[in-house]
């Protein structure tokens, strides 16, 4: 996504030589995925791994990006048809001697809820972390699975 | 001074709006330097050791992940992952022992070892005299 075209005209009257640089910048702040933005702004308050949701016949299946982390460090509930996912990743000091020279990773901890679109047996759900993805697994309650209607033709 | 500077970006900028479309998610990365080597981290969530190709030519370094996406099976309701695979470059400082990189993807993370070459690790001079 670029919010300024570099060849919009509205940028034709300036020193274009000086507005260049910023003009990239700006550029290359909004082809970041998400938006570079949106993640300083996460700062403040930790850091939100990215959430999908999926359904089958039977389920919903929502997976979570959680890359480098420790299965103990990462919480599952569900309560009252909202999943919580959350935990805390540790910024781990593997050399004593080491500098930082560039991070852009985040460390601490997450929160993120999602409000569950059909009844599930929460008690029945199941979890897998694998290659970094979180996946909880949710049997949707009877009731929620679709059914087939017989139709008699009489 | 020690620069294993990086390229970010830089084959997206010169890219051109179709190319762009079907771009690649730049991932996240940590770079620490200790005494011996530079260490550099990168998120790749959804890789696996067979998704990952980490390349080396001259001196630099290019680090593409192929990730496996959405959930077999059942049909997506929300979706706030990119299905894009990952890659980044970097150009790494002539201080890099080139011929010893290694790797490894675990969780989703991958680290790369980059060690310094015997020339410029610290050394302790012996006085003598």
């Amino acid at each position: 996504m670029k919010l300024i075209r570099q060849n919009s005209d509205l940028w034709n009257w300036s020193p274009v030589d000086q507005l260049s640089t910023l003009r990239e910048e700006i550029n290359r702040l909004f082809d970041s995925p998400f938006g570079e933005l949106t993640r300083r702004m996460e700062l403040f308050n930790g850091w939100a791994p990215a959430l999908d949701l999926h359904e089958d016949k039977d389920n919903l299946i929502v997976t979570a990006e959680l890359p480098g982390m420790k299965r103990e460090e990462i919480d599952i509930s569900v309560h009252d048809g909202t999943l919580t996912i959350s935990g805390q990743r540790k910024y781990e000091e593997k050399n004593q001697d080491a500098e930082p020279y560039r991070s852009e990773r985040f460390f601490g901890r997450f929160h993120r809820t999602l409000a569950l679109p059909k009844p599930v047996q929460a008690d029945r759900g199941t979890a897998t972390y694998t290659d970094g993805i979180l996946t909880v697994t949710l049997p949707k309650t009877e009731e929620a699975k679709p059914k087939q209607i017989q139709v008699n033709v009489g | 001074m020690t620069t294993i500077a990086n390229a970010e970006n830089r084959g997206a900028q010169t890219k051109n709006a179709s190319a762009n479309e079907r771009g690649y998610f730049v991932p996240q990365v940590n770079i620490v330097e200790t005494k011996d080597s530079f260490i550099l981290e990168a998120e790749m969530p959804g890789v696996s050791k067979g998704g990952l190709e980490v390349l080396l030519e001259g001196n630099e370094l290019t680090i593409v992940g192929h990730r496996q996406t959405g959930v077999p099976g059942a049909e997506p309701v929300y979706r706030e992952s990119s299905p894009r695979d990952f890659r980044r470059e970097f150009v790494l400082d002539p201080s890099i022992d080139t011929s010893r990189l290694s790797a490894k993807i675990e969780q989703g993370l991958l680290t790369v070892t980059l060690p310094k070459t015997e020339k410029v690790k610290p050394r302790k001079i012996q006085v003598t005299g």
